[in-house]
């Protein structure tokens, strides 16, 4: 108790507003005993405070403290967030899938989903990673399995020569959907999202980004329901193979069902949206993945 | 005193707002505004980080050293600011998406360090908590008037819900683009000021210079 008493009468000495009867004096500690009682508490809070030992006391102190409690929070904090942004992929995944309903538990749901890693060169699953424990995002910056890209009209940077796919199986077991993620640069930020094939491999079934900061009201309509069912019903490439799918202001020749109409007053973001689709869907892409579906040897 | 307090929570709303009147905040107040539920989790987000880090400093306010007083300062702030983040990570996940960037950013809004620097540093850490508390109601208050006006005429709705039916979305109403861009929040700040200092020009600043009249030779 005497040591808390001194300790406030220090910083109350100081204080503007302090008055004698606001601090009646310390009970068992007369003037000489005090310096005896002192801990380092009590001669810190003595020293000067411009004193050269007390700057470099404080900054360490204080910054002791803030970083033991941002760790702290930090650290308290992964698993909920953890979860929320997987909760969050899954959610996405469900949505471009068509089957996402709020009443019905997530997780549960999205058991209906084969998640699988492909490799991408190749268009073949592989058994090297496991797909629950697989995070594409840090695979990309990982340069055992990335690859930097020279040529890179998405504007990712550098790209993962594996990437976790989502199959969704119909009532015999045979494909319906498959789940691709893609990515690539808009105007502010790298958007982040999934297309969603029928089985056949050409059909879009719906494409919907999960991550982006592209302007609410202009590059952030890519949220838009309205928009992003046009997606519905495309194809991506011709009868000869060749990739067709274009985001633009006019049609191209190659007819409506290969063409999306651009963002109104976002022509960057829609531009990205045109080199990221082509890039993923094609030979760099999805390209080998998507010959093999069309073969049926998945 | 219960008094005092009451005037340090309430100036901050209209006589000593920290937009209009200190102008103060403003760089945060353009990126946030164009939807009123960012714009709503800013203002708390901003109110809490001002109040209690006006709080600690002000407990240690008699242990700082002059020298190094603004560094303790942006450190408090900025762990502040870190678990704030990470507070919404974990429990508004949709909103801390759409933050995305500006949660950070509020360690660089000026009106939680000229609070602590102006007030925090001369008085008690309960006084300095409702300063901060009212500055940053204050600062919420213009950045919710903003948000109104940008979110309903830009696009058309308010917190989301949907009050003018936008021709995107089959209805009649053409959106006006330019509110959803950051400078058009400056012409608003602008008016609100205008309109602010009309209506108590007491807050309007004393001209830095005349211009004299030359007599005729």
């Amino acid at each position: 108790m005497p040591d808390k008493d001194t300790e406030n009468r220090v910083t109350e000495a100081e204080d503007p507003e302090f008055t004698p009867e606001m601090n009646p004096p310390a009970r068992d500690a007369t003037p000489e005993e005090v310096p005896q009682k002192a801990g380092i508490i009590q001669r810190f809070l003595a020293m000067p405070t411009d004193s050269v030992a007390k700057t470099l006391v404080v900054a360490v102190a204080v910054c002791l403290v803030a970083s033991m409690v941002v760790s702290a929070a930090a650290v308290a904090l992964r698993p909920i967030q953890q979860v929320n942004a997987l909760k969050d992929k899954q959610i996405n995944i469900l949505q471009v899938a068509g089957i996402y309903d709020p009443e019905v538990n997530v997780i549960e749901a999205f058991q209906a989903f084969e998640p699988r890693v492909l490799e991408l060169e190749t268009g073949t699953f592989t058994d090297r990673f496991d797909p629950a424990a697989f995070d594409d995002r840090a695979a990309a910056d990982d340069p055992e399995i990335s690859v930097a890209l020279a040529d890179d009209p998405a504007g990712i940077g550098r790209q993962s020569e594996y990437v976790t796919v989502y199959l969704l199986r119909d009532a015999e077991g045979a494909i319906d959907k498959v789940i691709l993620p893609i990515s690539g640069y808009g105007l502010w930020s790298t958007l982040y999202g999934f297309i969603a094939l029928e089985e056949n491999g050409n059909d879009i079934f719906a494409l919907q980004f999960y991550e982006h900061a592209e302007t609410p009201g202009l590059g952030a309509e890519v949220d838009n329901p309205r928009w992003k069912a046009l997606w519905h019903g495309k194809k991506l490439a011709d009868d000869q193979g060749e990739l067709q799918i274009s985001v633009s202001k006019s049609a191209p020749p190659a007819g409506d069902e290969f063409h999306i109409d651009a963002l109104a007053g976002a022509t960057l973001t829609t531009v990205g949206i045109d080199n990221l689709v082509k890039f993923w869907m094609g030979e760099r892409g999805y390209g080998p993945f998507l010959d093999n579906l069309k073969a049926g040897d998945i | 005193m219960a008094h005092k307090r009451r005037a340090m929570l309430i100036d901050p709303l209209v006589d000593n707002n920290p937009i209009t009147l200190q102008v103060l905040g403003i760089c945060s107040a353009l990126a946030v505004t164009s939807s009123l539920k960012v714009a709503f989790v800013m203002a708390i987000a901003v109110t809490l980080v001002t109040g209690f880090s006006s709080m600690f400093i002000s407990m240690i306010r008699n242990q700082i050293p002059a020298s190094i007083r603004i560094i303790v300062q942006m450190v408090i702030i900025a762990s502040l600011v870190i678990v704030v983040d990470q507070l919404l990570k974990a429990f508004a996940y949709e909103i801390s998406k759409t933050l995305s960037v500006f949660v950070g950013l509020i360690i660089t809004n000026c009106i939680v360090m000229g609070r602590a620097e102006a007030f925090a540093m001369k008085n008690p850490p309960l006084d300095s908590f409702i300063d901060g508390v009212g500055n940053g109601l204050g600062y919420g208050l213009i950045l919710m008037m903003v948000g109104v006006i940008r979110e309903l005429f830009g696009s058309g709705s308010l917190f989301g819900v949907t009050i003018l039916e936008t021709v995107n979305n089959g209805g009649w109403y053409v959106p006006n683009g330019m509110l959803l861009l950051p400078p058009s929040a400056f012409f608003i700040i602008g008016l609100l000021i205008w309109g602010f200092r009309t209506w108590k020009p007491g807050q309007v600043e004393d001209r830095e210079f005349r211009i004299q009249t030359v007599e005729a030779h």
